[in-house]
């Protein structure tokens, strides 16, 4: 603290005495004179012993600092803060277009279960509004934002020309990278979050809500209803984290933001695609999204974990050879942008 | 050659120079040839001007110093320690401005100082505010600390750029062209500022196409050219081995020029009043007590010095295109 004013003010002075004399001085005496001057300085004294500061050690807890830096500077975003209200609205849409489909009395959905799980069951009780705006947004709108926010994360970073500069800081390759995927996984949680929360707000604003009947058939009371709602939010973020490898992993590849972002979301929907054509159904089981709505089983009675417990390890698996890959990639990687 | 090992002191290897590469080459995956066989040696404490045409190698030769890019083949240690393997420990003091100021656009040139700061691991983040109102300060930006990065003008942005450079204490600054997209004043405080560094014993690592600017502020300068080093040593040196160039300014050309063929001066050319020749092995005293003689009314008589440019053009070569 008071080794920088100091010299913040001997700077302040110092730079006023150069301009000063800078000025004076004839261009002929600037030519020779700093020359001679450091020439005789840098013989007279090595560097190694003239007001050279000790080595400095790091902070253990500086990765934290940077973890800090990378959240706040990815939330602060006005396209983060974009995403995740587009994200807070689909659960507006439904609850309000169920609202007003069923004001005449009829039940949502009625035309034979199309649409997503538990659509049903919202004007019963406005918690399912959470299940149904999870199962409505995990196909493609939480797995794009995700796919945006890890195929920019390196290469946003690369292309702005800022990944140099946190390099040499020296953020460190496999810290940054580390760092990078703890962010990305932070937004799978926080945009489920968003989702969930604008949902049992809405849920609670236009429906009734009480004890629930599970898929089983059996009646939960709310409050085992909401831990359950939780539940599944966590489900849905962990569901999300094999996108956000395969994602960063691609972040890793590209110099272009853009391109990171495209061929992430390029990926996510062919695999969506890939997994309805039956002829596939041999490699559809280590599709990341083939579990995804598996979540749904969580609201059995008693809980049905095998699909649950294959989607967790799948997204695991992704995540270890992903991540490996992109530290494989980044710390070998040329940083020429 | 020597080859010490990895573990060596510290102060070891920078006596002998605070930057060292030997036989450095980095040849890109086309097959592009950007650095080839580089030697270079900055001597601690210097003000080390590297001058090139574009696509010299220069900005290639300095990422490969700060670890950014690995070497195809040679070694480069900074501060005596290897690149990119001690970029750990070497790179907390460096301050490095590549290849321009790169920020986030959508955050205040102070939040953008902090970032920087946050991903430095020896920074003390209980003075980092005090350290960023300094370096702000330093530059001359304190005022427009709180403002959006991308609403800063490029003199703007290249001072935040520096600021970063300087938000600790550092040994060895690396500026890559600071005082591009800079006015006049600004040119003139960032040339004071690294005199007033390089006085507190920083060596400062300065690449520029500028060559008043190099001539100005640099003790050593290296030149490349093609990825080549084409020669290094002090400024002062390097402009001595140009001969300057003997200058009569005479009403009498036709007689001053026959004059100075006959006292043995040689490549003798005429431009209006002005007569130029490269200076005989004699004393010059006596060519102009010849001229005299022979009734050549000299106005003014003298040896232009060559200048760092000269040099340069010398080394280079005139050619404008730059080198595929």
């Amino acid at each position: 603290m008071s080794r920088a004013e100091s010299r913040a003010e001997s700077r302040a002075e110092s730079r006023v005495e150069s301009r000063a004399e800078s000025r004076v001085e004839s261009r002929v005496e600037s030519r020779i004179e700093p020359r001679v001057d450091s020439q005789v300085e840098s013989q007279a004294e090595p560097v190694g012993s003239s007001g050279v500061p000790a080595p400095r050690t790091p902070s253990p807890l500086w990765t934290f600092g940077l973890l800090r830096s990378e959240l706040v500077t990815t939330f602060r975003r006005w396209r983060t803060l974009a995403l995740l209200g587009v994200l807070a609205a689909v659960p507006v849409l439904v609850g309000i277009a169920v609202k007003i489909e069923t004001s005449d009395g009829s039940s949502a959905g009625g035309g034979g279960g199309a649409g997503p799980a538990f659509m049903s069951q919202i004007t019963n009780n406005g918690l399912f509004l959470v299940f149904t705006a999870l199962s409505a947004t995990l196909p493609f709108f939480l797995p794009m934002a995700i796919g945006v926010v890890a195929g920019d994360a390196i290469a946003g970073e690369a292309n702005a020309g800022t990944l140099r500069y946190l390099l040499v800081a020296p953020a460190g390759r496999t810290r940054l990278l580390l760092i990078k995927y703890a962010t990305t996984m932070s937004f799978c949680l926080v945009a489920t979050l968003v989702v969930s929360l604008s949902a049992l707000a809405v849920g609670a604003l236009l429906f009734p809500l009480g004890d629930l009947t599970t898929i089983s058939g059996t009646r939960i009371s709310f409050t085992d209803g909401l831990g359950r709602a939780l539940l599944i939010a966590l489900v849905v973020a962990a569901s999300l984290t094999g996108v956000g490898a395969l994602g960063l992993f691609v972040s890793t590849l590209t110099g272009s933001g853009i391109a990171a972002m495209a061929t992430t979301v390029g990926l996510l929907i062919t695999v969506q695609i890939l997994d309805q054509i039956p002829q596939l159904h041999a490699l559809q089981p280590y599709f990341f999204s083939h579990y995804w709505l598996s979540f749904a089983d969580l609201m059995r009675d008693p809980v049905y974990w095998d699909d649950l417990v294959k989607n967790l390890g799948l997204q695991g698996l992704y995540m270890a050879v992903f991540g490996s890959a992109a530290w494989a990639r980044f710390t070998t990687k040329d940083v020429t942008a | 050659m020597d080859a010490p090992p990895a573990t060596e002191p510290d102060t070891e290897g920078v006596r002998d120079g605070i930057i060292r590469t030997r036989a450095l080459t980095k040849r890109y995956r086309g097959g592009q040839l950007a650095v080839d066989g580089l030697d270079l040696t900055v001597p601690a404490g210097s003000v080390f001007g590297f001058l090139g045409p574009n696509g010299s190698g220069k900005t290639t030769t300095i990422r490969m110093l700060m670890g950014l890019i690995e070497p195809t083949s040679g070694t480069a240690r900074v501060l005596g320690q290897p690149m990119p393997r001690g970029t750990r420990a070497v790179l907390p003091h460096v301050g490095a401005l590549i290849e321009g100021p790169a920020l986030y656009g959508f955050l205040s040139g102070r939040d953008n100082l902090i970032r920087y700061d946050a991903a430095d691991p020896t920074a003390d983040p209980r003075t980092r505010r005090a350290r960023v109102a300094a370096a702000l300060d330093r530059v001359g930006l304190t005022a427009a600390g709180g403002k959006k990065a991308k609403a800063y003008s490029l003199g703007m942005k290249q001072r935040l750029g520096l600021a970063a450079a300087l938000l600790q204490p550092r040994r060895l600054l690396v500026l890559d062209e600071p005082t591009n997209g800079l006015d006049p004043q600004g040119m003139r405080e960032i040339r004071s500022l690294i005199r007033e560094l390089a006085s507190d014993g920083t060596t400062v690592f300065l690449s520029s196409h500028l060559l008043d600017e190099i001539e100005q502020v640099c003790t050593h300068a290296a030149v490349m050219a093609q990825g080549r080093l084409i020669t290094q040593g002090a400024v002062a040196d390097l402009a001595a081995g140009i001969r300057g160039r003997l200058v009569v300014t005479t009403p009498d050309t036709g007689d001053a020029a026959r004059v100075l063929k006959e006292q043995g001066a040689s490549d003798v050319t005429v431009e209006d009043d002005r007569v130029t020749a490269e200076p005989p092995d004699r004393d010059l005293a006596e060519v102009n007590a010849a001229l005299v003689t022979a009734g050549v009314r000299v106005r003014g008589f003298g040896v232009e010095r060559a200048s760092l440019e000269d040099a340069f053009v010398a080394l280079t070569g005139e050619g404008f295109d730059v080198a595929g």
